[in-house]
């Protein structure tokens, strides 16, 4: 592991002040992806900066109904916590879908929706990687693509050679509870404070793989909002996966139903969760029938772009969103029925 | 680079001088003499290295350390008291909870903080009600326990033991 200095400033202001003024330095915090990243040398910084302790652990009710998620809260303790099971359950039940018990001991509500993707070549040093190393290509097209994305690529076989070519998917099913409940992100960064909708947070591949992203350097997630959901709004997230506890997923989803209005958003076919915006608009008013969550998940997902690959690429995510997403709104509204 | 830090080591008080880049889990073993921890993957994916870090179960190899001074920490060497093998340890033996044994430090770890955050109330990604109180099942037990492979695969022994000592 290449040798970093380790500090531990007094504050929050002090650690960004920290990062912002050395180029090549991060933020620690759970440590769950950013130590294995330094061991296999994904990650290489000369400064780590640790704010696992610096910024508030606590859970908190906001005036609005909300809930203010302080980013130091541990993916255990905002699971466990009654307001978010009674109030947000698709959270809750993302949380406890993803890693196990230990990690999500360490991991945090920071941390998570920053933690990079799973992409083989990505964390392998010793293969091509436009996200890892700008410019060398991405050795994931045509390759092993169960876990890749199928929409907001850079088309059905994109040029494997190009420096703007990534098709990997986010990890985090946290970030996409986050998504369909219209959390907003509060940080710290050297140009001092600002709000971000969880939904602009990540960004697709674009012409900068390297960027996960729209966070400057030196910024740092503070706390995470949960807005109040209406009165009798009813959630849920649904994950499908090659092992039924600790993998990463195939296609998630999470929903949020409320008087035939339903939010949508998808884990593992994108650079970023997918709030599914195309379709909500087509389901607006309802009835959310099957045969309409179907139709509109159709429409949704014209775009989509399956990558060949081996053991037969990822084509089956196409079907798979459609009926994962069907098969959650249908749970929700025969809940409501 | 180099930093001191302090830990408290089941229930002794350890000053040591590490490289910045050096693991809880390599820490222990290497500098502390304490073997209990074990380092299968070091990836975070086995679970062989699981510690109670200030009470809650954790993997000693995704933590740095230097970012851990002053912390409390708990290894399987650490859980019995006057002599007394922990409940958790006397189930193992009884229900012949291991083959090799490599794993089973990490097991024993994780199950005590698996009991605890049943006592705590916590729910898992197969409790059907999440605002209800979760039951000690077999399959709550296989669940929380997911992140301790075994590659014997005495899990068929592991699940009753840890439920026998969760009082189920």
């Amino acid at each position: 592991m290449k040798p970093f200095a380790y500090a531990h400033p007094g504050d929050v202001a002090e650690a960004v002040r920290d990062v912002a003024a050395e180029p090549n330095a991060v933020f620690l915090a759970g440590g769950t992806n950013l130590v294995d990243h330094l061991r296999l040398g994904v990650a290489r910084p000369d400064l780590v900066v640790d704010v696992r302790t610096l910024t508030s652990r606590e859970i908190t009710d906001l005036d609005d109904g909300g809930l203010r998620l302080g980013a130091a809260s541990t993916n255990s303790e905002v699971a466990a916590d009654r307001r978010v099971r009674e109030r947000y359950p698709v959270l809750a039940q993302a949380l406890l879908a993803g890693a196990t018990g230990q990690l999500r001991n360490m991991a945090t509500t920071g941390g998570n929706p920053l933690q990079r993707t799973r992409c083989p070549y990505f964390q392998d040093v010793t293969t091509p990687c436009n996200k890892r190393q700008p410019g060398t290509g991405c050795s994931a097209v045509g390759g092993y693509t169960r876990y890749h994305a199928i929409l907001g690529t850079p088309g059905a076989l994109p040029d494997p050679t190009a420096p703007e070519t990534c098709i990997a998917t986010h990890p985090s099913d946290m970030a996409v509870a986050l998504t369909a409940l219209d959390a907003q992100v509060h940080t710290l960064g050297p140009a001092g404070v600002r709000t971000v909708p969880f939904v602009d947070l990540h960004r697709l591949p674009g012409d900068d793989p390297s960027k996960d992203t729209v966070l400057e350097h030196g910024e740092l997630i503070t706390a995470i909002d949960l807005p109040p959901l209406p009165a009798g709004a009813r959630s849920a997230y649904r994950k499908v996966r090659d092992r039924a506890s600790y993998a990463f997923a195939l296609v998630s989803v999470a929903a949020v139903v409320h008087d035939g209005d339903v939010r949508i958003a998808l884990g593992g076919v994108a650079h970023k969760p997918w709030r599914a915006t195309r379709a909500e608009e087509i389901l607006r008013g309802g009835p959310l029938t099957d045969h309409a969550v179907r139709a509109a998940m159709d429409a949704e997902l014209a775009v989509a772009q399956p990558q060949p690959g081996v053991e037969g690429g990822n084509g089956f995510k196409i079907p798979l969103a459609a009926r994962t997403v069907a098969a959650t709104v249908r749970t929700l509204t025969e809940e409501q029925s | 680079m180099d930093a001191d830090i302090t830990l408290r080591v089941d229930g002794e008080t350890r000053r040591l001088t590490v490289d910045t880049r050096t693991s809880l889990l390599d820490a222990l073993r290497e500098r502390l003499g304490n073997p209990s921890p074990k380092k299968g993957c070091d990836h975070g994916q086995c679970g062989a290295c699981t510690i109670l870090l200030d009470g809650q179960r954790a993997l000693s190899c995704l933590a740095l350390a230097v970012a851990y001074d002053g912390a409390e920490i708990t290894t399987a060497d650490g859980l019995a008291r006057d002599g007394e093998l922990h409940p958790v340890q006397r189930a193992f033996l009884e229900r012949d909870a291991f083959q090799c044994g490599y794993c089973t430090p990490g097991q024993i770890c994780s199950a005590v903080g698996v009991i605890d955050e049943f006592e705590k109330g916590w729910p898992s990604h197969v409790t059907e009600d999440l605002t209800g109180e979760p039951e000690i099942t077999h399959d709550e037990v296989a669940e929380r326990m997911s992140g301790n492979l075994c590659r014997c695969a005495a899990y068929v022994n592991i699940t009753p033991a840890v439920q026998e000592a969760a009082g189920a």
